[in-house]
């Protein structure tokens, strides 16, 4: 059975707050043995002229590599969107992501390789770029919830539970503050893209999933005390 | 349940949240490809993961990427 019912005296489950701190390792790349690839990247990065210029070029060339397999990873979710302007996005992608690994140099802990390390600015951008170019000039949903997308997924017996679920849900969503609210519904229930949402409410991803963790927190307290029990991915 | 449904809910537990994915995600994925305990290793980033579509999204590229440089 997809969920069911808590009988009375089945506990609610705590909900664990999020741990916003990382565990930040203080031990700064010059201090750690590096992979001798690593090492080299450091310092070619770090020398002057030729040398410097030559590894920039390496790395950029690095970048817009895996800035292109994800735009050629996400292209599918983006029909739209025409070959000369995945390109450009993927380099305009290449691009940011060598400012900021430049600009963290310094912040490479040497707890992988360098090029695992450079590769997710390059992931984090062209996947930004592409989400936000993708919802350029649409409307963001924040007061609507969209609810179809569900009920075309279930099976007979469990599209009976899931509605009475969702039913639940969606009057749960009056136990939210306003802004989580919104949040929830462009994030979870309307499939905004986080980094979409927060370009346009002006704020960060972070400070987004931030509050979408604490409404989902709420939403499953109010689902446990009217008797329902969630499960969760691979559950 | 459909993963429709237990996506809106996301996952119970510690969460590292996206800053700190960000930050961990490289040392994460390599401990994967090398066959260590991740989770252990760096504790609310699975919950995170299952809960986060993009920063997902990222982690999967990537472990695909760095599995390529091996």
């Amino acid at each position: 059975m997809a969920f069911r019912r808590h009988e009375a005296d089945v506990s609610v489950a705590l909900l664990e707050p999020p741990n916003a701190a990382a565990s930040v390792d203080p031990m700064p790349a010059e201090t750690r043995e590096l992979d001798p690839a690593s090492r080299t990247w450091l310092d070619d990065l770090r020398a002057d002229g030729a040398r410097r210029d030559a590894a920039v070029a390496r790395l950029h060339a690095v970048l817009l590599k895996a800035a292109r397999f994800e735009i050629a990873r996400r292209r599918g979710a983006f029909p739209h969107l025409r070959g000369n302007d995945l390109d450009d996005l993927a380099l305009q992608s290449a691009d940011d992501a060598l400012v900021a690994v430049l600009a963290r140099l310094d912040e490479f802990r040497g707890l992988s390789q360098f090029t695992t390390w450079a590769y997710k600015f390059a992931l984090y951008e062209a996947g930004a770029k592409i989400r936000k170019r993708a919802w350029q000039g649409r409307e963001i949903p924040l007061d609507q919830p969209s609810w179809e997308r569900f009920a075309a997924a279930s099976s007979p017996q469990a599209g009976v539970e899931e509605a009475e679920l969702l039913a639940a849900l969606g009057e749960s969503l009056d136990a939210l503050t306003p802004h989580q609210r919104r949040v929830f519904t462009a994030l979870a229930l309307n499939e905004v893209p986080i980094d979409v949402l927060a370009e346009r409410l002006e704020t960060s991803r972070g400070a987004l999933y931030k509050t979408l963790h604490d409404a989902r927190a709420r939403l499953r307290a109010q689902l446990a005390e009217r008797g329902f029990e969630i499960e969760g991915r691979g559950e | 349940m459909s993963d429709d449904v237990k996506n809106l809910l996301g996952q119970r537990g510690d969460d590292i949240g996206c800053d700190g994915c960000f930050d961990e995600l490289d040392r994460y994925v390599e401990l994967e490809l090398a066959g260590a305990d991740a989770d252990t290793a760096i504790p609310g980033m699975r919950t995170h993961l299952e809960s986060c579509t993009v920063c997902r999204d990222e982690h999967d590229s990537l472990l695909v990427l760095a599995a390529g440089g091996r």
